[in-house]
């Protein structure tokens, strides 16, 4: 709480309302941003928070709403507009170019030069002054690719402001960034509050709401939440206001001393491991079991997920598969041996958009069978309709193009998919991205199912309360590598993220 | 009430992907018959149907299997650039074999063969290498006339000629009435619909060119599928290759099928599919083959100087692609009443 509270508004967004097809993005969201302030954009995946910034930068124009900058009304059609109004927007990926000098890329879009030409010798005053506000000391004529990613982070954030930078938008800043790294940011956003810019701060860390914002807005499927001071908001009603309800009961319809003994091994890998990827690990899986990947973007999760399943080839240690080593891995080999992946990015590795319902659905049980085995038109249909019917998914009928459904939807088509190939072992890289809390909340409760029916299941995700809630026995990564094992009364928040954060004693 | 229903339905069909080049199709026929009245009579000469439809269906054989093959390969995102070399290696090949004096029923199938070896070096280096397909062809498109005239040099000599009974069947000859080759076309049309259809290949083909990164995971081997679909097409191209060998009775690696390529893209476009590929459309192919065909025929009886040809067939598929756009679409059904979904 700081006293620039009392100054008039910086930005008024009021009853902003967006709507896709098929999808209210946003309904009549209000948000106000004050002088010096920062302030804390909260939600889940698909709340409406990228929405909700995208029309605040120009990037996206509201359905209905009004922006007020200052009090004059505004709407942005470019970011470029907005820009000039004094509005900057640092994105989660950097959006740099890692090959050109750090010079080239502050000066990329405002090289004022004479007759269009460019004057190096300003630009690289430029360049030194933007660096000067940040206080950052770097060369600026190596190329931005040679400096750390924070580094990189710290160079996009210098090239968003200048000297009439009103508001700074922060998304996701330190996603990819370690502990004192972020401390380094920190510093830096309290440094441009003193200024009177009011910062907004988008993170899925809340240990870092708490350190650095002065008020937390949340949203929650398109709709605004509450706005609350920081001070006033203790982590459980936050954590209650993002997630809902809804995530209670999935955690209340499995306490986990229902869960019964683990059964056979399944999966057993040994010192598997890919140079510059991943350090070799060991890991089982057994039947009747869930076991949670938990770590950092960026730490290895996805990585371990594909190297079991031979979406990336080992080149050390061993795998083998209910006690028969498999070698020379691939997603085939895989697949015959009785695993199954659902990759974290549906629209690039999961589906093939244009094609139908049925045709995701039967897909891998078509290769697994052989192009002149085709599984009679009847049979494709009926399998189709049991799996819409079983998964509830929401779809007029089978033949409609997978492209067109909803993101919740058509993560239960790439789950039906496998689930079709009849696997022992199922894994999943983040099966609950970017779908709505209701669709979140029916996977994980059929995650438990598949569990109870003897599958071996893998959840690598990066949201914490879904690796709590559904792991029997949770792998916690860190920078590329497995750094140890959580299981039964162990696994909870702390603890992971001691493990994560911590590594050792060294770093209470 | 009825008439409403029918009118309804007729409009829903705008919706249909067959409808558009139909629709082309059938007004091309109409112009044709107002400019030359007997445009549709059919008579019997020589045993043999005669008149323009005929003609039209005749002449786009081998267009149409050219394009049918082309229609398998753009499912697969890729594209075919070599199929007119492929078909001046086949005319090589047969003058070659007809003066070694093999059978000639032999010969027809090295023609084949010699198309398959063709596939099978563009998909080794599509699938196997994995060049972008408009370089990989273009290597075997530049090549490929020159492989036929060095096969010419050695053992034919300068645009070799020959006598084939078989072959001049398969030209001209004609079976109750109607010209064989439309027999033969049908046959492949059948066995490729059979292939892709009738087997899972189809489903393989069209999700590894709607996404191949899904699809290796989901477990297709798209390499080989990738593979398989340029083999498909230099077969394809082949039989092409060898009705237009039989046509001329000669080799002439340096003009024959030229443009070829570029005819059997727009077929397979105008049949609705996209080269951003994931869908194969057999059957449209073949009408986006015949409305191209019947274009050309036209502009022949239509009295037109022939230096019309091309920018008339130009102007036409323009309109037909204007028509699928899905923009051009979504603009005209704003302008019909009661037409908008």
């Amino acid at each position: 709480m700081t006293t620039s509270m009392t100054a008039s508004p910086r930005v008024e967004m009021l009853g902003v309302s967006k709507s896709f097809p098929g999808v209210r993005a946003l309904d009549s969201v209000d948000l106000t941003l004050h002088p010096g302030e920062v302030h804390a954009l909260l939600g889940e995946n698909g709340a409406g928070k990228s929405t909700l910034i995208k029309i605040l930068t120009g990037a996206l124009e509201c359905d209905r709403g009004d922006i007020r900058l200052e009090g004059r009304p505004v709407s942005f059609r470019t970011t470029g507009e907005a820009q000039a109004s004094g509005i900057s927007t640092v994105y989660q990926e950097v959006n740099l170019i890692p090959a050109m000098s750090v010079t080239k890329n502050l000066t990329l879009e405002r090289t004022g030069g004479r007759l269009g030409f460019v004057s190096w010798r300003r630009a690289r005053e430029q360049a030194r002054e933007k660096l000067q506000r940040l206080k950052l000391d770097i060369n600026i004529e190596q190329s931005v690719g040679s400096y750390s990613v924070a580094i990189q982070q710290l160079v996009a954030i210098a090239r968003a402001l200048d000297d009439d930078t009103k508001v700074l938008v922060l998304d996701e800043p330190t996603a990819s960034l370690d502990a004192q790294e972020t401390e380094t940011l920190f510093g830096i956003i309290r440094d441009l509050k003193a200024r009177g810019i009011a910062v907004v701060f988008i993170t899925h860390f809340l240990d870092q709401v708490y350190e650095i914002s002065d008020r937390i807005s949340v949203l929650r499927n398109g709709s605004l939440v509450a706005t609350k001071p920081t001070s006033e908001l203790p982590p459980q009603d936050l954590v209650a206001m993002m997630i809902g309800r809804e995530l209670g009961d999935v955690e209340a319809a499995f306490t986990k001393s229902e869960r019964k003994a683990p059964g056979a091994e399944k999966v057993v890998a040994r010192n598997l491991g890919k140079k510059r990827m991943l350090e070799p690990f060991d890991l089982v899986l057994r039947a009747g079991e869930v076991v949670g990947l938990a770590g950092l973007l960026g730490s290895g999760r996805t990585e371990t997920a594909k190297l079991i399943f031979g979406a990336i080839r080992h080149d050390s240690g061993s795998l083998s598969v209910r006690g028969t080593e498999i070698r020379g891995n691939s997603p085939r080999r895989a697949l015959d041996a009785g695993i199954a992946f659902c990759p974290e990015d549906r629209k690039t590795e999961g589906l093939v958009g244009e094609l139908s319902i049925r045709e995701n659905i039967v897909l891998t049980m078509q290769a697994k069978g052989g192009w002149l085995r085709r599984i009679p038109h009847r049979d494709q249909e009926r399998l189709a309709d049991e799996m819409i019917k079983a998964l509830a998914i929401a779809t007029p009928d089978a033949e409609k193009p997978v492209g067109q459904l909803s993101g919740g939807n058509q993560q239960k088509v790439v789950l039906a998919r496998a689930l079709a190939s009849k696997p022992e072992v199922l894994l999943l890289d983040e099966p609950t991205r970017g779908i709505d809390v209701g669709a979140h909340a029916e996977i994980i409760v059929l995650i438990r199912a598949l569990c109870d029916e003897g599958l071996a299941l893998l959840v690598a995700s990066s949201e914490l309360d879904e690796i709590v809630a559904a792991s029997d026995r949770v792998a916690v990564l860190r920078d590329r590598q497995k750094i140890g094992e959580l299981s039964g009364e162990a696994i909870n928040h702390e603890n992971i993220i001691r493990m994560i954060a911590g590594g050792g004693a060294d770093h209470e | 009430m009825s008439d409403r229903g029918t009118l309804n339905r007729i409009i829903a069909l705008r919706h249909n992907r067959a409808v558009w080049p139909l629709l082309a199709l059938a007004l091309i026929l109409i112009v044709d018959g107002f400019i030359s009245p007997n445009f549709f009579d059919i008579r019997i000469v020589e045993g043999r149907l005669f008149g323009n439809l005929i003609d039209i269906l005749y002449r786009a054989v081998p267009a149409a299997l050219i394009a049918l093959g082309m229609a398998v390969v753009i499912g697969t995102k890729g594209i075919d650039l070599s199929v007119g070399s492929i078909i001046a290696i086949c005319g090589a090949v047969i003058a070659w074999r007809i003066q070694a004096g093999d059978p000639h029923l032999l010969i027809l199938f090295y023609a084949l063969v010699a198309g398959a070896v063709c596939g099978v070096w563009n998909g080794f280096l599509v699938a196997g290498l994995g060049i972008q397909p408009i370089i990989a062809t273009l290597v075997l498109m530049v090549a490929g006339r020159g492989i036929g005239l060095l096969i010419n040099l050695f053992y034919g000599g300068t645009n070799p000629s020959f006598e084939s009974e078989l072959l001049q069947g398969l030209s001209t000859g004609n079976i109750w009435l109607i010209p064989t080759r439309l027999f033969v076309a049908l046959g492949l049309f059948l066995a490729l619909w059979a292939l892709i259809r009738r087997t899972a290949l189809g489903l393989f083909i069209e999700a590894v060119g709607g996404n191949a990164a899904a699809s290796n995971l989901a477990g297709v081997n798209s390499r080989l599928v990738t593979f398989f679909a340029y083999v498909i097409c230099g077969v394809m191209a082949a039989a092409a290759g060898v009705i237009m060998t039989a046509d001329t009775h000669t080799s002439d690696p340096v003009s024959v099928a030229m443009y070829s390529e570029l005819d059997a893209i727009l077929a397979v476009v105008i049949g609705g599919a996209s080269l951003a590929g994931g869908r194969v459309f057999l059957g449209m192919t073949v009408i986006g083959a015949l409305v191209i065909q019947a274009l050309t025929t036209s502009i022949l009886i239509s009295g037109l100087p022939p230096e019309y040809n091309l920018v008339i067939k130009a102007l036409v598929v323009m309109a037909v692609l204007f028509l699928q756009s899905d923009n051009a679409r979504s603009a005209i059904s704003r302008l019909i009443p009661g037409g908008s979904r």
